[in-house]
């Protein structure tokens, strides 16, 4: 290997330079300057930032301080949609690249059609579905009524109208991506297997316990960590779709923080709280790593 | 898995495929409507008598400078986009492909930070910003995301697995280490450039957090911070949101339906090895 950029020793290092710059100005110093504004009273508009060591953080066990609700409220709506929209959206996606895996005419088209919403972006989705759930006008109702049913539902200004609504318009939104994650796996399972097992007389049922769901195991693995952070991330469908509310009922632990950090400016708080959800959501992933390890 | 495919395979197939794309047509179709065909119940699918009033709308706008948005959105995307291709794809290959002091650590430390989310660089990197002066402009949209360790990652995985005759015999005919790179390695990482560039375009335009927070002048926002705006300056002029939504929609869509292999593979591969 060396003896390629023999004579040159620092060509590597002009190689990696322009990277290492970015990386160290926007991720290795703002990991560390996070920190920092979490152990002041950093308003962002003000001259003074004084030291208050971990008062950011003690405020947030202390239910008397203006933190509190907010954030455990936040913190709580977020588990609200984690554990709703997570185990939906680790099965389904899993249906549907066991769907689409077998060979039929147009799978390339039906592939990327469910992948599709992805692409657009939350902005997009957010507008839309909105509208579409517009309680007195938006197309739910609308057909929902036109075949007999209640058209009067309160999508998105009722509970637990709006939890649903924002789970489900989840699922529409990022099936596919992890439908596609599936369908990779599927594709490393070796077909003999498969073949063996059809001689060995194991039912559809069999075939899928006992080899596409260990052959899928690091695959899983991703998918429910990559879910769970997403899910603990959400923002955009809250804000456009239910603003929040009703109430403060949809408001998520990052609608919280951004708006006390980077809208009223009080970043201390606001980056206490974000590094105590980070080290709980590293909790989870590091349990979810254990709990599906590979058993030896 | 060979057998003849029943009907009930393709009335789920069928199904999805409605629930998937039926309600993005609704709001494509919505934005040639009237006001009031948009609210009628039950709503009408197609436009009884198509206007483009919407679009006239939303162009004519003051309030709302849909196509210097779009520009915005465009420029920031692509140039974050190659920005991305051009340092990751250099720093990938030197891990990749060279060996050097101080390499297992630099990959320990850019690995370590792929688990790091997001939200905790909102508030650090705005200060960082406000100190360079880049808040408001496209600059706070196309350079800070460029540090994230996926495309390194993507690239050095990529450069692995090209067999080593490539450098070798690029060694014999006398190229030293950047002509190798430059007309022998990135030639033939072709597909992996151009999965890494679409990904990064389409993160870049769909991003939505970040834009809102450290862009503030109308005239300086993309189109999908944008369009939240209209969503409060027209509430009662849904298709006006829609036609806005719709011109978000549209383009990438249509990139998506040119790309989607690169989009679909980047993906999957991001999952199954990453």
């Amino acid at each position: 290997m060396s003896s390629r950029t023999q004579g040159s020793r620092w060509v590597p290092y002009v190689f990696l330079a322009p990277y290492m710059v970015l990386f160290v100005v926007f991720v290795l110093v703002p990991a560390v300057l996070g920190v920092w504004i979490s152990l002041h009273d950093w308003d962002f508009l003000l001259p003074g930032k004084p030291f208050v060591g971990a008062a950011n953080y003690t405020d947030l066990l202390d239910s008397t301080s203006v933190n509190y609700t907010v954030f455990w409220e936040s913190m709580r709506n977020t588990l609200i949609f984690t554990v709703l929209s997570v185990p939906l959206l680790v099965v389904l996606p899993l249906f549907l690249a066991t769907l689409l895996n077998s060979k039929f005419p147009g799978r390339t088209f039906f592939r990327a059609a469910f992948f599709a919403p992805y692409v657009l972006g939350v902005a997009v989705i957010g507008l839309m579905w909105r509208y579409l759930l517009d309680p007195s006008f938006g197309a739910v109702n609308g057909i929902l009524g036109a075949i007999g049913l209640p058209d009067d539902t309160a999508w998105t200004t009722g509970q637990p109208w709006a939890w649903i609504s924002l789970v489900v318009v989840t699922i529409w939104w990022t099936a596919g991506f992890n439908a596609v994650i599936y369908l990779a796996g599927l594709g490393n399972i070796p077909a003999d297997h498969y073949e063996a097992a059809q001689l060995d007389g194991a039912t559809r049922w069999q075939q899928f316990r006992h080899i596409t769901l260990p052959g899928l195991r690091p695959v899983l693995v991703f998918v429910i960590t990559v879910t769970i952070l997403a899910s603990a991330n959400m923002f955009g469908q809250s804000l456009l779709i239910t603003n929040g509310g009703p109430g403060e009922s949809t408001t998520t632990a990052i609608m919280a923080i951004a708006d006390l950090g980077l809208a009223q400016y009080r970043m201390g708080a606001a980056s206490a709280m974000s590094y105590v959800l980070a080290v709980m959501l590293g909790i989870i992933a590091l349990g979810n790593f254990w709990l599906l390890r590979e058993k030896a | 898995m060979r057998t003849r495919r029943r009907p009930l395979f393709w009335a789920m197939i069928a199904g999805l495929t409605l629930i998937i794309l039926g309600p993005i047509l609704f709001i494509i179709l919505t934005a040639f409507k009237t006001v009031d065909e948009s609210r009628t119940v039950p709503p009408a699918l197609v436009p009884s008598s198509p206007t483009t009033r919407a679009f006239n709308v939303l162009f004519s706008s003051d309030d709302a400078p849909v196509l210097t948005w779009f520009a915005n959105s465009m420029m920031a995307a692509t140039a974050h986009a190659l920005l991305v291709v051009v340092v990751a794809s250099m720093a990938g290959y030197a891990l990749a492909r060279m060996d050097f002091p101080g390499k297992r650590i630099v990959t320990a430390l850019i690995i370590s930070t792929l688990f790091l989310p997001g939200f905790i660089f909102l508030m650090p990197n705005f200060l960082i910003l406000d100190q360079l002066q880049w808040l408001d402009t496209l600059w706070a949209l196309i350079v800070p995301g460029a540090a994230g360790a996926f495309g390194v990652f993507f690239m050095r995985q990529f450069f692995t697995g090209l067999p080593k005759e490539f450098e070798e015999s690029a060694r014999v005919d006398g190229a030293g280490p950047f002509r190798t790179f430059f007309s022998i390695m990135l030639p033939n990482a072709r597909p992996a450039i151009v999965t890494l560039i679409v990904l990064s375009f389409l993160a870049n335009w769909n991003d939505f957090i970040w834009p809102i927070y450290v862009l503030f002048s109308p005239e300086r926002l993309t189109l999908p911070v944008g369009l939240t705006k209209l969503q409060g300056a027209y509430t009662i002029d849904y298709p006006v949101v829609m036609a806005g939504a719709a011109i978000a929609a549209i383009p990438v869509l249509i990139l998506f339906s040119f790309v989607q292999r690169y989009v679909i593979e980047g993906v999957a591969q991001g999952g199954v090895k990453g």
